[in-house]
C-alpha cells in the first residue's frame, strides 16, 4: 500500500505518535499545514494547539506549557525563527525540551513566501545571545520528516534543550509518494520521576557532572518548582558567584558537546573506488541521491553524506567519509552555511566546494554531475 | 535573616527566608505583602501557585516567595503564564510585571485579556523604568521629567486598566499600594475564572519620586487629572479559556488521526523511465485537484507520483500550476527544470511556463487550449478543444486524461479508480470527465 502524502503530514503524525500534547503557532507559509493539523488534531486527542497572537507568544506558550508538563511544538519560518530568538536563549538557560520546526523559505526579512530555501543553518545555531549549543536535526525525505520528528522530541527530553526541526518548503508542501509501512517510529523516552525530595525541595537543576542531565522539574507533580532564565544556582536563585556561574555555562556547552556520539545521525553510501564525495541534506539530498544513482550508471563512483543532524556537527561521521576521499562538494540552497563545517572538519585535507542554489528552485541532479566533471 | 517584622509560624507565610531587596519607600514591599496576605486568604498549596516574575525590579519578587516559580522575559511573563495555566488548569498563575512590561509585552496583555486565560496579572506600576535608571514607560504621566525626558513627557500614558476591560477581561482593579484592601482584591482576582488583572500604582523612591517631586498626594491627583477609574473596574463572570477550549473540543481518542489514504498498486502502466508533466491553468479550473486524482491513479497504476502546486497567495485569482511527476522509481528529486510535457489551460497559466517553453525541445510535447493561438515552443503544440464540451465539465481533468491517455502514461481504469475513491460529490463529475478526455486521445 502506498499512499501521496508530503513532510506536513509526516511532521505532524510523528509528533502525534512522540505523545506531543500542547502545540502553539502563528501562521507562516509554509509551514501553516503544520499548524492547521495540529490545530484540529490535538484536541481530539486530549491535547491542546493554540493560534497565538505571534510567534513570541507561541515559543513563550510552549516553555509555559512544557513547564507544566506538556509535550510541546512549534513550527514556523525563518521570520518566524528570528522572533523566536530570545526565547530560544530562555528555553536553553532553562534547559526546556522543545521541538521547534523550521520550514525553511528564501530569505532573508520576508523574502520569498512560496520559494524553498536552506539559509536558517547557522542562524539556528547561533541565532540567541550567548552563543550556545542547540541540537538541529534535517529530515531529507517525507517518511525522514516522521522519524526524525520523534527523534527530535526524544533528544529534547534527553538533554532538556530546544531541538531544531529544519526542514524546507519543497519537504513540507510537495506530496510525494511514500509506503503506508514506510513509516519507521522511534521509542521516545518517558520523563523520568524525580525523586521525592522529602522536606528540602529537590533542586531543578545540577551541574555536576557537567555533562549529566537531570530530570524535568514541572508544575503540578507535587513539589515546589523553580525556573528562571537568569544565570542561576541549582535551586534556580539568581547567582553572581563566580564558581556557580562556570558550572551552570560549562553544563549547558557539555551536555550536547560531550554527546556527539548520542546526537550524531548521517547516511554514508560509499561506493568503491570512489574520491568525490557528495555532502547534502534536507530535499537537497534526494537531488543527490538522484544524482549518484545517474552517475553510477554511468560508470562513474561517487559517495555521498546526508547529514540528518546538522548540529552539533558530525564530525565523527563527516572524518569517516572523508577516507579515501580527494575531493568533497557540499550542496545547499545558500552561500554555503554547511561547507564551512565541513571545511573545519577537513582542516584543508580535501579540498571542499560548494553547489549553491539560491533562484528557489532546487539543486538539480545534473548541477551535480556538472559539478563531478 | 528575618521573614519580618510580624512573628508568624512558617505554615501562614508564603515568603521564604531571604529579606526584599528593595529601595527604602518602594511600593513593591508593601504590595508583595499584599500579595503574601492574599495567598493566606486563599489557602491554597505553594506548589500549586506559580508566581511568574516578568523583568525589572518587580522581576526579582519570585525569589522571596516559597512557591513555585517562573522568571522568564521581559514583557513575556505573561505567555509564560497562558502556557503554564492551558496545560494545567488546577495552578493558581500570577504574574509580576512592571508597568514596562506593559509596554514591551502590551500584546500579550491585551491578547491574553480578550481570550480570558485564567492567569492573575499584578502590575508594579510605579510610572518609570527603576532598575535600569529611571526612564520613562508607558504609563508615565504626561509632563514627568524622567532621565529619558528631561523636558517633560511627551506621551499619553496607557490606560492599562481601561485597556484590558475593554477587550473583554473578566476582573480588572485598578488602585495602589496604599489600598488597605489589596490582599482581598488580588484573592477575588485569582478567584475569578477569566482573565484578571490588578494595576497599582506606587511610588519608586529611587527616580520618579526624586525626578518629580512625587508624593503619595500627588500620586492620587494624577489618577484624578487623567480621569482613570479606581476600584473594581470590571468583574464580569466568564470562562477561562482553557476551560471553554476544553468544552469546546472533547477528546474523540477512537478517531484516527491523519489515517492514510491507502492506495494498493492493481493496474499497469507501460511508463518506464521518469516523466515530468507540469499542469497550467487558473485559479478556480480545478488543476490542483486533477492532478491529485492522475497522481493517486499513478499510484494505483505501481507507479511513484509527486506532485508540486504552485499558485499566488491570493489564491482565487491569477495562476494555478501543477508539477507532476511519473516514475517506476522512487522519485527522490521533485523538482522540474525541463517537462517532458506541458499541458496549459489559461492565459495566466501560459504567463508562468515561460521559462518551460523556452527550455523544451523538439521532443517535448506541449498541449493547449486553442484560444491561447501559437506558442514561443520549439515543442510540437497539440490543440486540445473541449469548446463543444458540457458547460459543467471539469476540463482541466477532461484535458489530463485526454495528455494521460494520448503519451499512453497512465491505464483509463486506474484514472477512473482514482476517481471512485475520490469525494462522493465529486464522483461522477470526475468519470465524465475523464470518459470525455479518454475519447479525444487517439486524436491527439
Amino acid at each position: 500500500m502506498r499512499e501521496l502524502t508530503d513532510g506536513s503530514t509526516a511532521i505532524v503524525r510523528g509528533a502525534l505518535d512522540a505523545g506531543c500534547d500542547f502545540f502553539a503557532g502563528y501562521p507562516i507559509t509554509p509551514a501553516s499545514p503544520i499548524l492547521m493539523m495540529m490545530m484540529r488534531e490535538l484536541p481530539r486527542r486530549g491535547g491542546m494547539a493554540i493560534q497565538g497572537e505571534d510567534e513570541i507568544a507561541s515559543i513563550g506558550m510552549c516553555i509555559g506549557a512544557t513547564m507544566s508538563g506538556a509535550r510541546a511544538m512549534t513550527a514556523t519560518s525563518g521570520p518566524g525563527i528570528s522572533l523566536y530568538s530570545e526565547n530560544i536563549g530562555l528555553a536553553i538557560m532553562g534547559e526546556v525540551p522543545l521541538v521547534i520546526v523550521d520550514v525553511q523559505r528564501m530569505g532573508p526579512a520576508t523574502g520569498g513566501a512560496t520559494t524553498t530555501g536552506q539559509g536558517d543553518v547557522q542562524f539556528v545555531r547561533w541565532g540567541t545571545g550567548g552563543g550556545y549549543p542547540i541540537i538541529a536535526l534535517a529530515p531529507s525525505s517525507v517518511p525522514e520528516c516522521y522519524t526524525l520528528t520523534m527523534d527530535a522530541f526524544d533528544l529534547a527530553e534527553r538533554f532538556r534543550c530546544p531541538v531544531f526541526l529544519m526542514t524546507d518548503k519543497e519537504l513540507n508542501l510537495t506530496a510525494t509518494t511514500v509506503e503506508v509501512d514506510g513509516w519507521r517510529a522511534v521509542p521516545v523516552r518517558e520523563r523520568p520521576a524525580r525523586a521525592a525530595g522529602g522536606d528540602a525541595p529537590l533542586p531543578p537543576y545540577r551541574y555536576d557532572p557537567p555533562a549529566d542531565v537531570p530530570p524535568l522539574a514541572h508544575y503540578g507533580a507535587g513539589e515546589v518548582v523553580r525556573f528562571t532564565g537568569s544565570t542561576h544556582d541549582e535551586r534556580a536563585f539568581i547567582t553572581k558567584d563566580r564558581a556557580t556561574v562556570e558550572r551552570l555555562n560549562r553544563h549547558l556547552a557539555a551536555k550536547i558537546d560531550d554527546h556527539g556520539d548520542e546526537i550524531e545521525r548521517v547516511t554514508l553510501d560509499r561506493q568503491p573506488g570512489a574520491t568525490t564525495l557528495w555532502i547534502a541534506y534536507g530535499s537537497t539530498a534526494g537531488a543527490m541521491r538522484a544524482a549518484a544513482a545517474a552517475a553510477r550508471a554511468t560508470g562513474r563512483a561517487v559517495s555521498t553524506l546526508t547529514v540528518q543532524s546538522l548540529w552539533p556537527v558530525p564530525e565523527r561521521a563527516i572524518r569517516e567519509a572523508l577516507a579515501g576521499i580527494e575531493r568533497v562538494v557540499v550542496a545547499e540552497l545558500n552561500h554555503g552555511q554547511y561547507r564551512r563545517e565541513v571545511e573545519r572538519v577537513a582542516a584543508g585535507r580535501v579540498a571542499v566546494s560548494g553547489l549553491h542554489r539560491i533562484d528557489g528552485e532546487l539543486i538539480a541532479p545534473e548541477q551535480f554531475l556538472e559539478a563531478a566533471a | 535573616m528575618s521573614a519580618g517584622p510580624t512573628t508568624i509560624t512558617p505554615l501562614a507565610t508564603y515568603r521564604n527566608e531571604s529579606p526584599y531587596p528593595f529601595c527604602p519607600g518602594c511600593g513593591h514591599t508593601v504590595i508583595l505583602n499584599h500579595l503574601n496576605e492574599a495567598f493566606r486568604l486563599l489557602d491554597r498549596d505553594p506548589r500549586e501557585i506559580v508566581l511568574v516574575s516578568d523583568i525589572g525590579c518587580a522581576g526579582l519578587s519570585d525569589q522571596y516567595f516559597a512557591t513555585s516559580a517562573f522568571h522568564g522575559l521581559h514583557g513575556r511573563s505573561v505567555t509564560y503564564a497562558c502556557g503554564i495555566k492551558l496545560a494545567r488548569p488546577e495552578l493558581d498563575v500570577l504574574v509580576v510585571m512592571g508597568d514596562g512590561g506593559t509596554g514591551i509585552g502590551g500584546t500579550h496583555l491585551i491578547n491574553a485579556a480578550r481570550r480570558n486565560i485564567g492567569i492573575t496579572v499584578l502590575v508594579f506600576n510605579n510610572l518609570n523604568f527603576g532598575m535600569t535608571g529611571g526612564q520613562h514607560s508607558t504609563t508615565t504621566p504626561a509632563g514627568a521629567v524622567t532621565s529619558t525626558t528631561t523636558a517633560g513627557n511627551l506621551e499619553r500614558p496607557l490606560d492599562v486598566a481601561a485597556t484590558a476591560a475593554v477587550n473583554g477581561a473578566g476582573y480588572v482593579y485598578r488602585g495602589t499600594s496604599f489600598d488597605k484592601d489589596l490582599p482581598a482584591r488580588i484573592a477575588e482576582a485569582v478567584r475569578a475564572p477569566g482573565f484578571a488583572i490588578l494595576d497599582i500604582w506606587e511610588l519608586c523612591t529611587a527616580y520618579y519620586v526624586r525626578g518629580n517631586q512625587f508624593s503619595r498626594q500627588a500620586l492620587f491627583a494624577t489618577l484624578d487629572e487623567l480621569g482613570f477609574a479606581t476600584g473594581v473596574v470590571r468583574h464580569e463572570e466568564v470562562a477561562d479559556y482553557g476551560a471553554a477550549y476544553r468544552a469546546a473540543n472533547p477528546p474523540r481518542p477512537d478517531s484516527p488521526s491523519l489515517p492514510p489514504k491507502g492506495l494498493e498498486p492493481r493496474f499497469a502502466a507501460a511508463l518506464a523511465r521518469r516523466f515530468e508533466l507540469v499542469v497550467a491553468g487558473s485559479a478556480g479550473q480545478k488543476v490542483r485537484t486533477a492532478v491529485r486524482l492522475a497522481s493517486e491513479a499513478a499510484i494505483l497504476s505501481g507507479l511513484a507520483a509527486s506532485q508540486r502546486d504552485d499558485y499566488p497567495v491570493t489564491v482565487q485569482t491569477g495562476h494555478s500550476l501543477s508539477a507532476q511527476i511519473l516514475s517506476p522509481e522512487p522519485i527522490e528529486y521533485t523538482g522540474v527544470e525541463t517537462p517532458d510535457a506541458l499541458l496549459v489551460l489559461s492565459t495566466d497559466g501560459l504567463k508562468k511556463v515561460g521559462r518551460h517553453l523556452a527550455a523544451m525541445g523538439e521532443d517535448g510535447r506541449v498541449f493547449a487550449v486553442p484560444e491561447l493561438g501559437e506558442l514561443p515552443t520549439r515543442a510540437p503544440v497539440t490543440p486540445i478543444d473541449l469548446s463543444r464540451a458540457p458547460g459543467k465539465l471539469n476540463r482541466s481533468l477532461a484535458a489530463l486524461a485526454a495528455v494521460l491517455g494520448a503519451l499512453g502514461l497512465l491505464p483509463k481504469e486506474a484514472l477512473e479508480e482514482a476517481a471512485r475513491l475520490g469525494p462522493e460529490e465529486y464522483r461522477a463529475g470526475n468519470l465524465a470527465a475523464i470518459a470525455a478526455g479518454w475519447s479525444l486521445a487517439s486524436g491527439l
